[in-house]
């Protein structure tokens, strides 16, 4: 029997004149998710978009766990595909396609969908005919209409008739690519991958930008954050990470600056040279896994004195999120566990014993300009090592 | 790469071999032992379990595995029972006891500063209802025979204390304190973790008053994933694992028979006397041009097994200097935990400071190092203490 995968526009439906665009970006990142699987046809109509595997072989299964993280869809079903668009057809393979799943429940009902309009039998007439055949065919069933546990979908449309039970929901958002190119601060820990998952589910392409400094911290702490973007990319699609050497950065900051300030200028000059890598990839904006409150460096004081070295503008998802909220996104994705292996990240070297909380703009500014860091920002973009992660890797 | 490296890197010409001072943590596999291994993958391949020719082949060779492992320990081949590594060994051995035994008393004593196989096994068995005592060592990381006789009652069904400690190699006075107790209370099972002594200082069962012993093979030149548990003839423990006949229902489960044989090959090699001077002298050597380097302070006790150099590098964190000696190809591990973790629970349980223990690398030799590795770790360690940044 052959299978297919129907899925369901999300808000792109909603769009105007620019859907076709839309859609366009959405049938190539689907296509792009199922590549290692094998070939499919990619097609859409009616705002549904059709994936057919081209080949007997293809795991569907596999197929419908990678749709299911491709941002633009709100729900996709796996049906069956009658031979024929006839209702003879219709009852032949329902019944066959669906015998697992009926005959373990107790009350099930029949809806139809018919978008071709030149097929003969009207919707009604066709929950009749099939609603009949099962209950023969399957004597311990009885017909719910209000909570039936399965829900047969019958779908006469242009190019075939379909079988499927309930759909599942997919992954939401708008398809990566279509909102522009922004760059992520990535750490290794909890917040920054949910971030990142959560600006490319509003449709936003992604480059990485890691900052590293070893010895203090271990080669082990960059292959993590390597794991973490692969994940992240399951759903955001390939994306380039610049891993910048920031080593001298820190020492000076440690020697050259007082102590409660280390970590707000530290920050300072993570964003002035994100926002130096952004621009050279196109990115217009800048991504954090900052929540309001949760560390000293993320105060309102705080986030006000770390925005200011940047012009672009940060986009901060998480940042009226508990930590419990965060964590339970970063389960659903699927970081948390690689999130809590515990190596050293750059945020954690150095940190001061009482950083200031309320750090007032000029002193900060002061005190950072007093120490001078620009040969070593401008000796650490020279010094960028670049990855390219892609989520097959 | 970063400047300071490259500078270090020219200063000392291009440092092209690696200088592998994390014995302790595994060791190189022998020439001849990963030769006994390939040959019985692809030739001797059989089943020792098997009945036919090629079965009895196979089970000819675990046999020689097994007296060669034996002889090494002065105990009769029947009394070696082949394990998965020490970790396994070490569960067999207390698990197994606390079965036999639990109708007889439920105390069991073990040191503070064991291996985490040990630790966390007593700990289980704690939770499982045995009353578990931790005996602390003393300022130089040794347990004393009198601390651990205090707590022998009638009640006492195992005492488990390690031969050598592997994070500070300091040596425990086993027999002393295995003989001391069985004076006490000759019903008591004695377990010694000897994973870190085996090959390196010679050892005897019967000398050493135990009744049972891990070894490992992974830390004396053989590949991973072997062990062995020497069990006392007429030491009966349970097992915890069941289905076969394998190692007398100990351990059951076909036998890892090139890993095994290639542990036999690797006791073969064992020149413990010969290896114990030349690395005394390495070990006098290390310590001596370590001391002259400004803050660096050892933490083995004088008289530790030589093997294992346990120091403390001014306040640079342990893993800062472990992954900058890691880029001049200079391997040694951190004697600690990271920042965010707890001090080492052996340097603390010897009372050193806080700031001394994050610091703790600890290097440790095998027959394979020579004077250039201590030349080369020493060097990187003065770069280290004048270029990282201080905690």
């Amino acid at each position: 029997m052959k299978e297919i995968i129907l899925l369901k526009d999300g808000e792109i439906v909603l769009k105007g004149l620019n859907r076709r665009s839309f859609e366009d970006v959405l049938k190539k990142n689907i296509k792009f998710a199922l590549s290692p699987l094998g070939r499919f046809e990619i097609t859409s109509a009616q705002s549904t978009i059709y994936v057919r595997p081209l080949s007997e072989d293809i795991d569907l299964d596999e197929a419908c766990e990678r749709v299911s993280r491709v941002f633009g869809i709100v729900s996709y079903s796996r049906a069956a595909v009658c031979e024929e668009k006839t209702l003879d057809s219709v009852l032949q393979t329902a019944p066959v396609y669906l015998e697992k799943t009926l005959k373990s429940a107790k009350t099930f009902k029949v809806e139809a969908k018919r978008s071709d309009k030149r097929f003969p039998y009207k919707s009604p007439e066709i929950c009749r005919e099939l609603g009949g055949m099962i209950l023969e065919k399957f004597p311990h069933l009885t017909v719910d209409v209000h909570n039936p546990e399965v829900t047969v979908y019958v779908e006469i449309r242009d190019f075939g008739a379909y079988i499927h039970c309930d759909p599942e929901k997919g992954a939401g958002g708008i398809p990566v690519g279509t909102g522009g190119r922004a760059a992520i601060l990535i750490s290794g820990g909890i917040d920054s991958p949910v971030a990142a998952y959560m600006m490319a589910k509003r449709g936003i392409k992604l480059t990485a930008v890691h900052f590293a400094s070893p010895p203090y911290t271990s080669r082990r702490a960059e292959e993590k954050v390597v794991k973490l973007l692969q994940k992240v990319s399951r759903y955001a699609g390939r994306m380039t990470m610049y891993t910048v050497p920031f080593t001298k950065i820190q020492e000076k900051i440690k020697d050259d600056c007082p102590e409660e300030l280390f970590t707000i200028i530290m920050r300072r000059l993570m964003m002035e040279i994100s926002e130096k890598i952004a621009l050279d990839n196109d990115c217009s904006a800048l991504i954090t896994g900052e929540s309001l409150g949760q560390v000293a460096s993320q105060t309102i004081g705080a986030l006000g004195c770390t925005d200011e070295a940047t012009d672009m503008v940060v986009f901060r998802p998480l940042i009226g999120m508990d930590k419990q909220e965060i964590i339970d996104i970063s389960y659903k994705i699927d970081t948390y566990e690689t999130s809590i292996e515990p190596y050293e990240d750059c945020c954690t070297v150095f940190t001061p014993k009482h950083p200031r909380t309320r750090p007032v703009l000029k002193y900060v500014k002061e005190a950072q300009e007093k120490a001078g860091f620009a040969p070593l920002v401008d000796e650490a973009l020279q010094n960028l090592k670049i990855t390219y992660i892609s989520a097959d890797d | 790469m970063l400047n300071v490296y490259l500078y270090a890197t020219e200063m000392y010409g291009g440092i092209d071999l690696e200088h592998y001072l994390d014995n302790s943590a595994t060791t190189a596999v022998s020439q001849k032992a990963a030769e006994k291994a390939y040959r019985i993958m692809v030739e001797n391949y059989g089943n020792p379990s098997s009945l036919h020719l090629k079965g009895i082949n196979a089970e000819k060779e675990l046999e020689s595995a097994r007296k060669s492992v034996a002889a090494k320990l002065g105990a009769q081949s029947e009394e070696i029972f082949f394990t998965s590594g020490g970790t396994e060994a070490n569960n067999t051995a207390l698990f197994g006891v606390a079965q036999a035994k639990k109708r007889r008393g439920n105390k069991v004593i073990i040191s503070s500063v064991e291996h985490s196989s040990v630790i966390e096994s007593a700990q289980k068995l704690e939770n499982d209802g045995f009353e578990v005592v931790r005996i602390s060592p003393n300022e130089n990381g040794i347990i004393t025979p009198e601390s651990v006789l205090s707590e022998v009652d009638e009640n006492t069904i195992l005492v488990s204390v390690m031969c050598v400690n592997n994070e500070t190699g300091a040596v425990m006075p086993v027999s002393d304190i295995f003989s001391a107790v069985k004076d006490k209370n000759s019903e008591v099972i004695c377990h010694t973790d000897a994973v870190q002594a085996f090959g390196k200082i010679a050892l005897n069962a019967r000398r050493l008053c135990a009744d049972l012993i891990t070894v490992s093979a992974h830390k004396v030149h053989a590949p991973k994933g072997c062990g062995a548990l020497y069990i006392k003839k007429g030491v009966r423990i349970v097992p915890h694992q069941y289905g076969g006949e394998q190692e007398k229902k100990i351990r059951p489960g076909t036998e890892a028979l090139p890993l095994i044989a290639a542990f036999g090959v690797a006791c073969e090699e064992f020149k413990i006397e010969e290896n114990y001077q030349n690395i005394s002298e390495l070990n006098e050597y290390a310590r001596q041009k370590l001391k002259s380097i400004d803050g660096v302070s050892i933490n083995s006790p004088e008289n530790a097994l030589p093997y294992v150099l346990n120091i403390s590098a001014g306040r640079v964190r342990s893993e800062t200097m472990l992954h900058f000696l890691e880029e001049f190809d200079v391997f040694v591990s951190s004697g600690s935990a990271c920042a965010k973790g707890k001090p080492s629970h052996v340097l603390s349980a010897m009372g050193l400071s806080r700031e001394r223990a994050d610091s703790a690398l600890r290097i440790s030799f095998s027959k394979y190092n020579c004077k250039e590795d201590i030349d080369v770790l020493c060097k990187c360690i003065e770069t280290g203490l004048s270029v990282l940044a201080h905690r």
